[in-house]
Order: C-alpha cells, then structure tokens, then sequence
C-alpha cells in the first residue's frame, strides 16, 4: 500500500513546524524512555492506551452510570446528593398513558410528541435521503465530465455547520423571501412556510437532507465502484437488459453498503438537534420538536428543571439508539465476512 | 431498452454518443448543484444588502443600495428618488423624512419647497452597492472576533489532543498484545453507542464539579477522545509491518520513539483524514458548547451566531454576514482540500 | 540618588502591584433589552474609581441567560456575584441578605413594597433593590392611526375596542408593498396575564394557591386565539417559536409593520433610539375589561448573592446604586420607572427632548396606580414561573391547532401542579 506524503516535503514552513515538534516530541522521551524502564513494553502499551481511555472512562462511561441514577431520583437539584430516590417513577410518568398513540392523553404529552415526531422525521428523513443519495451515487457513477466538480457539488453542505444550514434555508423561507418571491411572480399567494406546522415539518426534512445526503452519496458512489465491471460486461454479453442488470447484479452487490448507509443515517437522524432548533426551535408549537430538543428543554431550558425526566428520556433515547449500533455492528460483521 | 441499461450500468460511455440518458443525468446534477449552491450564493448575496434593501418584496439579486445626493442646508446626505407626480410628470426629487405613509421630499435644485408625497408614488434610484456595514458593525460591536478566536482555540487545541491521544491508542490497539486489550476495545466501541446527546445532564455534572463550566476546557476535552479516530488508525496501522518496529527495537529505540518517530509519520494519510474530522466536527460543534458556555465572551462561532440570530431576530443584515463568515473559513478549506477530503469520506465509509 | 529613585520606583511599584492584588473583583451579570449597559458603565466606572480595592465587572449577556442559565449557574456554586434578574422570587433561596451591610432603614423607606417580591416566604430580608420598575402595556403607532382617519380609543375602551381600531388602522395603510398588522403582543405568560386580570382572571383561590382556570382567564384566551384566526394579531411572535420561548414583538414594531403592541415600558429607551423620526408612537392606557385595565407590573432587580466570596463588596456596589443620586442618573437616562418610592413622589426629570417618549412615559406612570391587586400578588407569587410558563407553552399550542382551548387550559393546570410539587 503506497504512502503518499500529504503536503510536499519542500514546503519550509512545514519543514520548521515538523522540526519543532520533532524536538518537542524526542524531549519527552526523557521522560518516557525511563517510563518504559520502568513497566516493560508491556506497561507502555498500557501507556498508550491511557490517555484516551480516561477521557471515555470519566466523559462517557461514568455518565452513563450516573444518567441511570439520575432517571431514578426526583427534585430539581443537579447534585446528586440532594436529589430523592423515586425509584421508577420518572419512568411511570412517562409511560404513563391512556392511550399510546395520541399523545393528548398521556401525562407527559410533550415526551410522546416528540416521540412521534423524531419517528416521522427519521423513516422520511432517511428515507428521502438514502434515495436521492442512490440516484447521485448512480448519476456520479456513469462516465461524465467534471465528475469531481459535481461530486464535490454534493458534498460541500456537509461541511457547513448545522446553524448556518438553519439560517441560510429560514433566510428563504420568509414571508418576503426568495422562495415566495418564486411563489407570487408564478402567479400565487405567499406561504409563511415556518408558522404552519405541515410546511415547518417537511422543512425540517428537507434542510437534514440537504445538508447531510453529499456524504452518504460518496459512500455508495464507492460501493458502487466496488462493482467489478466484468459481471455487466458479462451481462451484456448475455442479452441481459437494463433493469435486470440493476436487480441482479448493482442491487445485490450494493446492498451491504447501503444498508450500513441506512443505519448510519438512521443513528445519526435519531439525534438530530442542532439544525432544527437554530431553524424552527421546535415550533410552531410543538411540530418540529425532537427528542434531543425535549432532553434539552426538560433538562436545562426551563425555569423548574427537572433533570430525572431528561435523564429517563435520555436513557430511553440511549436504547434506541443502542439496538440500531449494535445492529450496525452486526451488518458490519457479515459485511466483513463476505 | 439498452439507454437505461446505460444509465444504469455503464462506466465507460462511448465516443460521440450522446442519448437521452445522459441528458436526464446531466439534467439531474446541474439541478443538484443549483440546489446545492443557490441557498448559499443567494445568502452571500443578500449579506452585501443594506437593511432596507432585504425588507423588499420581491428581492433583487444584486445588492442595491439607494443613490444619496448632498444637498445644500442638509448635513447629511439624503436619498434620491424617482417620482410620479400627479400631472403625469416624473422628477427626481430628494427625501427628507419620511412619515408612515407620507414622505417630505425637495428638488435638489431648490432646497426651501417642501413636496408631500404619497410613499406609493415614489421609487428608489438605486445603484449597485455592497453594504460593507453588515459585516463591520458586528465584527466591532457583537463580539464576533471574540467568537472566531474561541473557535479557533477549541478546534486547533482538540484536533492535536485528538490526533495525539487517538493515535497513541490506536498504536496500542494495533501492534501490542496484552491483557484487556479486547476489553479495552470493546469499551471504546460501546461509547460510538453513547452519542453526547443521551448524556447531557451527567456530563454538565461532571463537568460542573470540574469547574469547566464557562471554560474552553469543558468544550475541548470531553470530545477528544473519539471512537471513529481510534479506529481509523487502528485500521490503518495494522497495515504497517511489525517488524519496522522489531528492528528499530534490536537497535535500542524506546516504545516512545517507534511511535514518534516510525509508526505515526506512516500513518500520516490517516491523522490526515482525522485531522480534517476533527476541524470539522469542532469547528461546526453547536450543542455541547452551547450547554457549556453561558458568557458571551467564551462563546464559540456557533453559539455566538445563534445567539445572534435570537436576540436580534429581524436584523437580518447582520445575521446573514455573520453567517457568510461562519461558512468562510470551511469554505476554504474546502476549496482547497476537496478532493482529498471526498477521498477520505469514501475510504472510511468503507470499513 | 539612583539608588533612591531605584528605590522610590520599586517601592511604588510594589504598591501598585499590591493594590492592584487587593482588589476584590466582582462580577455584576447584566442583561439589556435596549442601551441600559452604556448607562450603567459609566456609573460603574465612577465606582470603581471611588473604591479602590474594588473592581467591578460587568459581564453584558443576552437576558435568555440569565432566565434561563442564572439557576444552574448558581446552584453550582459557578455564578456571579451579583446580577439584574427578572425571577424575583424564584431565585430567593440564592440571595444574600444586605440587611448587616447597608442602611436598612432606607431601604425599606424607599423600597418597602417591591422587597416583598424579592422575599416570598417573607423572613424579613433585604435581598436587594428593585432598579427598574416595569408596567406591561400597550404601543400604538400613532401616524399609522392618523394618517388611516382612525379615532384613538378613548379611556375606558375594551380590548374588542382596540382590536376594531387597530383593524381598521391596518386595512387602511397596508397596500404598495407595505404590509401593516393590525396588533402584536410579546409571547410571554407574564404579557397575557395583564390583559387576563383586566377580563376578570383572579389567577389564586382563596388560600393563595393557582387556580388559573376561570372564566375571565379562558376570555383572554380566546381572544388571543380568535385574534391570530382572523388576521388580528401578528402570527410571526406567538406562532414562529415553540415550547415557552420568549419572543418579542418590538422589531416589527420598530419597522412599522405594526399599528398596536402589548408590551411593557422597558421598550421605552429601545424605541426611542431605534424608531427615531419615522413615526410617531404613543404608549396607551391597559384597556379595560370587567376586572380593571390593569398591566402587569415587574421589572428587575439587582440582588447580590449569598455564594460570593465578597459580601461587604458587593452591598457597597448596591448601596451605590440605589442611592438616590445614581439611581435617579439611571431612571433619568435609561427611561425606566422608578421604583424607589422617595424619587418617584419627586419625579425624574428625563434626559430627553422627544415628545413620544415622555408623552408614553407620562402614560405608564398612569398606569401604575391602575395595577390590579391581582397582578401585584401574581408579581410576587414565588413559583410565578411556572405559571407563565405553563401559559406560554399551551397557549402557543392552543394557537397552532395541536390542543383545543380547554384541553390547553387543563394541560396549565396539570403543568402548573407539577412544577409547584417539584
């Protein structure tokens, strides 16, 4: 496997900086190579390992032990110490329904929203992108000019933060903005697109995949060219025709790739958060509210906070969110071992 | 049949043959990069246009902003416009002030008779101009420098705490064996599961008891350690050869030096690729440090333009250049670097 | 002799240096909504150079912070050590007691009824000065209403007045490109309440605990829903954001795209600096209604904290301000009303030339003695918080179809009943 340099060795700038570092890094020896004296190349692989694993141990790992303790205590204090056990009932609350599909009568109606809205957005968010993502992955693929200019055409709003994605696309849903100024001078009536909850809805939609579809389009564009090109060939040869060689032979072949896009695109649009609460805030009302927003609002945006509602959202949310990992991992595994 | 066939199977077209199917894929990706591309020229665009310019419906493209005349007796100059008098005749006339519905305008040429006119009746005389001012006023007055220097604190501090402890675990995972080191691997896959947003109120405990709250460290330290970065390394370390680290080992190197000094400048391609990550995940981070910062002082690029856009809800003169602002430097960036960055998507999408 | 001078600048260099050691920094969390910090700076500036050992920062930050952060902050033990705060009695349990540093006798001469606010479970303290007195009320555009031919409502008209006349004002002037609504009002429980009370809402039962709903509460709120069905009111502030997100409808104000709005006398300085020549507007009377025309009263206090490390320091640094020379120069400059009872008997003589501005600032010192009982006892209710909340919350879902009125009305109550009992 070739290893190419990024940036050219003749660069004198790169040169210093690499000289500096090189310095910096051959002083610490002095205090690692005695290190390794010390504990035997077997206790500097541990060494290595260090660092990192601490930062997991206390950022992630911990708090995760803590959330459970905080979905099972009450009160409106952060610190543990005086917050009262409540056992489940945080939990009760929550699912503490009349009837499951209305949210109307369930105690925490604004959970169940949320819970219902985060469902919608993720089967159509995915949906629509994993399908347009395909089509750019296939239309990428053919032989065509500038196919890095497009390719990097798609991929450039994956780059841009998810408040200037909101700003940008709330600047042309306006009353008085680009997209209505289309509307009346085709002759129709101005729509103020984020005040009613359908339109603010699809919105949130479009913006995600918008914003995000570029980076799975590459990703199937390289499944895609994982393709041997002997099997259409061969195809051709047969007299197979378009469409049978799309089910047969492009499908097949794809599919792991696509279904570790799915996934991915499943887990990622679970959690969505950002673009949506700098775009709409969750209104109107409580049309565009997520579950991250609920989280947030429950936890920290109210002035009576209640940290053991977020926390059991949150490990609710962390379940959901487990089974679709772990269910990566498993296509991952078969993907491996085809 | 054989068209479709081509749009969907075919990687080499043939010479001359232009059919339908091109068409429709050409079609199709000039549509995307429209899509792609207008919102963001279209916001640059009306970031150039003065805040009376944006209230207008329909907009205009170009930013245009309305011509001023000095006129004798006035200190400043006043905007000139286009007016239909009510015998049919169209005059230039300058405005004075302006009433709801009713304007005071004069003829430049004589100064003293004032001429109420209806605001329907008047257009604005307008040339192109680029309203510098959007993006002055809040670099002074907003604290946006501030915010760009936060944020380029945060991301260039995290990217080299994440590339040296990523890759100093990925250098254990990968070339030693020792006890635990499938645990410790299993640990570090279990937290791809725990994603920041299902742990918020513990880490702000956490961090709170750390005193890191209102602190760049509470944003630069939880996020260094990433699961994706160890593996990327992980995956491409275990390609290079052991027994490089064997021989340096024969001639008396310490463990330090074989990473310093052989393993990590091999596996330069992918700190490459986790390098530009890692600015892009700090640089565009918006939730963690917008729990974590609550002084308008520490405020990353982020928080500090959507706090902005809150406070100040229709200035949108000034929200729109702070954006273009925001999205510059990624821009940048990627101008230069695209291929490579849409090189190293695909190969790690691909693990 | 150079020895000496070596010496004298060492020496002096040490004092400094010391000087500079021991000075105690405070920090003062400040918010604005209108110039109020280029007012307050320069005071601060003054005190500063007045107290050497003291160092005062004023840390400006968006009033979303401290509303909805401050608490966090505090119970952390990571907040400043004195700020201006709007949840007087919400926060109560953090404040420091001045009483041991200042003049208590002139704090309750001159502050004597709005302590209470920022002491309801009533322990007697001096938790800190109420530094801006706020009267919710209406704005009308007053060219907007001359130039359609329309009569300004007289005293004494109702809310359906007023939504009649802003109608007509809005029909009237609309049209060529300038689109006009007829009425906004901020999106706040806090905002609705006033014109609640004024329909009759008694907001408590009779041992002083909510009970919302009533029927003069359920009045106003189908008003407001009625309102935002037929083009009344301005969708963009109520509808545009969700859960209990504060919003405003000042800006479309200012740009002339409304003939009236609900908001309060902090707009005052805002308005004045930001509208200038274009219109000219006017602060109006609270309509009425079967329970008075009352506003809500409230405004913010600036309260020192029982964490800080620098007590004394920080109840001098209140001292100052509510001495009746600074805070005179404040209300004077700031255009806000004062609540310190001994300025206010004398009048402040403001520091501005504009018609509009003192004419509305006549008018909400009118309004003042209009104030419900209600609306004072909702002012101090400690817990308010979640009242306004609750509010806020249903009724933006009320208005956007998601929740019928009752279903909304019982949904505050069970918010409300929740948030007391945590």
């Amino acid at each position: 496997m070739s290893q190419e340099p990024v940036k050219s060795a003749k660069n004198p700038v790169v040169d210093f900086f690499g000289l500096i570092i090189t310095k910096a890094m051959g002083a610490l020896d002095v205090i690692f190579g005695p290190l390794q004296n010390l504990i035997g190349i077997k206790g500097m692989a541990y060494f290595f390992v260090l660092p990192n694993l601490l930062i997991f141990s206390i950022f992630v790992l911990f708090p995760v032990a803590l959330n459970f303790y905080y979905a099972f205590t009450g009160g409106t204090n952060i610190f543990l110490s005086d917050r009262p056990f409540v056992g489940g009932e945080n939990f009760a609350q929550l699912f503490d329904c009349e009837n499951f599909t209305d949210p109307n009568t369930c105690n925490q109606d604004i959970f169940w929203r949320a819970v219902f809205n985060t469902a919608k957005f993720v089967v159509l968010q995915v949906g629509f992108m994993v399908f347009f993502a395909l089509i750019t992955a296939l239309a990428l693929n053919r032989n065509i000019v500038a196919k890095g200019f497009f390719r990097s055409v798609f991929f450039y709003p994956v780059l841009l933060s998810p408040v200037v994605v909101a700003l940008i696309w709330k600047w042309i849903l306006q009353r008085n903005g680009l997209l209505n100024a289309f509307l009346v001078a085709l002759g129709g009536d101005k729509i103020p697109f984020l005040l009613e909850p359908n339109w603010a809805f699809f919105w949130i939609i479009f913006i995600s995949v918008w914003a995000h579809m570029g980076f799975y389009t590459l990703i199937l564009l390289a499944g895609l060219q994982a393709i041997p090109k002997n099997l259409y060939e061969a195809g051709n040869i047969d007299g197979t025709n378009a469409f049978q060689a799309f089910r047969h032979i492009t499908l097949p072949l794809l599919m792991p790739t696509m279904l570790v896009v799915m996934v991915l695109s499943l887990i990622r649009a679970v959690q969505t958060f950002d673009e949506v609460f700098a775009f709409t805030g969750g209104g109107p009302g409580t049309a565009t509210l997520l579950m991250v927003q609920y989280i947030y609002q429950t936890g920290f945006a109210t002035q009576i906070q209640r940290f053991g509602l977020a926390a059991s959202a949150s490990v609710l949310l962390g379940s959901v969110l487990l089974v679709f990992t772990l269910l990566q991992l498993y296509l991952g595994r078969r993907s491996d071992a085809v | 049949m054989s068209a479709a066939r081509t749009f969907l199977s075919r990687r080499r077209g043939h010479k001359g043959r232009f059919d339908w199917s091109d068409v429709l894929t050409y079609a199709y990706l000039i549509a995307g990069v429209l899509i792609m591309f207008s919102p963001v020229i279209w916001t640059v665009a009306s970031s150039f246009k003065t805040k009376a310019a944006l209230t207008e419906f329909p907009p205009t493209f170009l930013p245009l902003a309305q011509v001023e005349l000095e006129v004798e007796g006035f200190d400043d100059p006043l905007p000139l416009y286009e007016v239909a008098m009510e015998d049919g005749v169209v005059r230039q006339l300058v405005q004075v002030r302006r009433v709801g519905i009713e304007a005071q305008m004069i003829d430049p040429a004589s100064p003293d008779d004032i001429i109420k006119v209806k605001i329907a009746q008047r257009k604005p005389v307008r040339k192109v101009q680029l309203a510098w001012n959007n993006y002055v006023e809040p670099l002074r007055s907003f604290k946006f420098i501030t915010y760009f220097r936060n944020s380029i604190i945060v991301t260039v501090v995290a990217t080299i705490i994440t590339l040296i402890i990523n890759s100093m675990a990925a250098f254990a995972l990968s070339k030693y064996e020792f006890r635990g080191r499938n645990l410790i691997f299993v640990i570090i896959i279990s937290t791809l599961m725990i994603p920041i947003s299902v742990i918020l109120v513990p880490v702000f405990l956490v961090l709170l008891n750390f005193g890191w709250i209102n602190s760049l460290w509470g944003v630069i330290i939880p996020g260094a350690a990433t699961p994706t970065g160890v593996f990327l390394l992980r995956q491409y370390m275990l390609t290079i050869p052991d027994d490089l680290m064997a021989s340096a080992r024969i001639d008396g190197a310490s463990e330090w030096r074989i990473y310093w000094q052989i393993v990590l400048p091999l596996a330069a391609p992918a700190l490459a690729v986790l390098a530009i990550f890692s600015v892009m995940w700090r640089w565009n981070d918006f939730l963690w440090p917008f729990l974590v910062l609550t002084q308008s002082e520490l405020f990353t690029l982020q928080v500090g333009l959507n706090a902005f856009q809150g406070e100040l809800d229709t200035q949108w003169h000034f929200i729109l250049a702070m954006t273009v602002l925001t999205l510059l430097p990624i821009t940048v960036v990627f101008a230069f670097l695209q291929r490579f960055i849409t090189t190293g998507v695909a190969s790690t999408g691909i693990k | 002799m150079k020895v000496k001078a070596l010496l004298f600048s060492l020496v002096a260099g040490l004092l400094l240096a010391s000087s500079a050691l021991a000075q105690t920094e405070i920090r003062f969390m400040w918010y604005d909504d209108g110039p109020q910090s280029e007012t307050l700076i320069p005071l601060i500036d003054v005190f500063n150079e007045a107290n050497d050992d003291i160092n005062v920062i004023v840390d400006v930050v968006p009033y979303a912070t401290i509303r909805d952060n401050l608490q966090v902050l505090l119970e952390s033990g990571e907040g400043p050590d004195l700020a201006k705060v709007t949840n007087l009695g919400g926060l109560s349990e953090y404040y420091l007691d001045l009483t041991p540093h200042v003049d208590a006798e002139y704090f309750q001469t001159n502050f004597g009824p709005y302590l209470e606010w920022l002491d309801p479970n009533g322990t007697g303290a001096i938790n800190g000065a109420h530094f801006e007195l706020t009267v919710t009320g209406p704005y009308i555009n007053r060219t907007y209403f001359e130039q359609a031919g329309v009569e300004v409502p007289g005293e004494g008209a109702t809310w359906d007045d007023w939504a009649a006349a802003s109608r007509k004002v809005a029909e009237a002037i609309s049209g060529d490109g300038l689109e006009v609504w007829p009425m906004a009002m901020d999106r706040s429980g806090h905002r609705v309440a006033g014109p609640a009370i004024s329909q009759g809402a008694a907001y408590f039962d009779a041992d002083g605990n909510p009970a919302i709903a009533d029927d003069g509460f359920k009045d106003m709120m189908q008003k407001m829903i009625t309102w935002h069905e037929d083009g009344t009111m301005y969708p963009d502030v109520w509808v545009g954001v969700g859960g209990d997100t504060y919003a405003s409808g000042a800006d479309a104000f200012i740009n002339g795209e409304l003939a009236f709005l609900m908001s309060g006398s902090w707009q005052l300085g805002n308005f004045n600096n930001s509208i200038g020549d274009d219109f000219d507007w006017l602060a109006i009377p609270n309509p009425c209604g079967p329970g008075g025309c009352s506003g809500m009263p409230g405004g913010a206090a600036v309260v020192g904290f029982a964490d800080t490390e620098h007590p004394e320091e920080v109840a001098r640094l209140i001292d100052y301000l509510a001495s009746e020379e600074v805070y005179r120069e404040y209300t004077a400059n700031v255009f806000s009303i004062p609540a310190h009872i001994g300025i206010a008997n004398a009048g402040v003589d403001y520091n501005t030339d504009s018609e509009n501005l003192n004419a509305s600032l006549g008018g909400f010192v009118a309004n003042v003695p209009e104030l419900s009982p209600v609306a004072f006892a909702l002012q101090g209710y400690g817990k308010n918080g979640a009242i306004f909340g609750a509010t806020a919350e249903r009724l933006g879902q009320a208005l956007t179809g998601e929740l019928s009125l009752d279903e909304a009305i019982d949904r505050m109550v069970a918010d409300i009943e929740e948030e007391i009992n945590q």
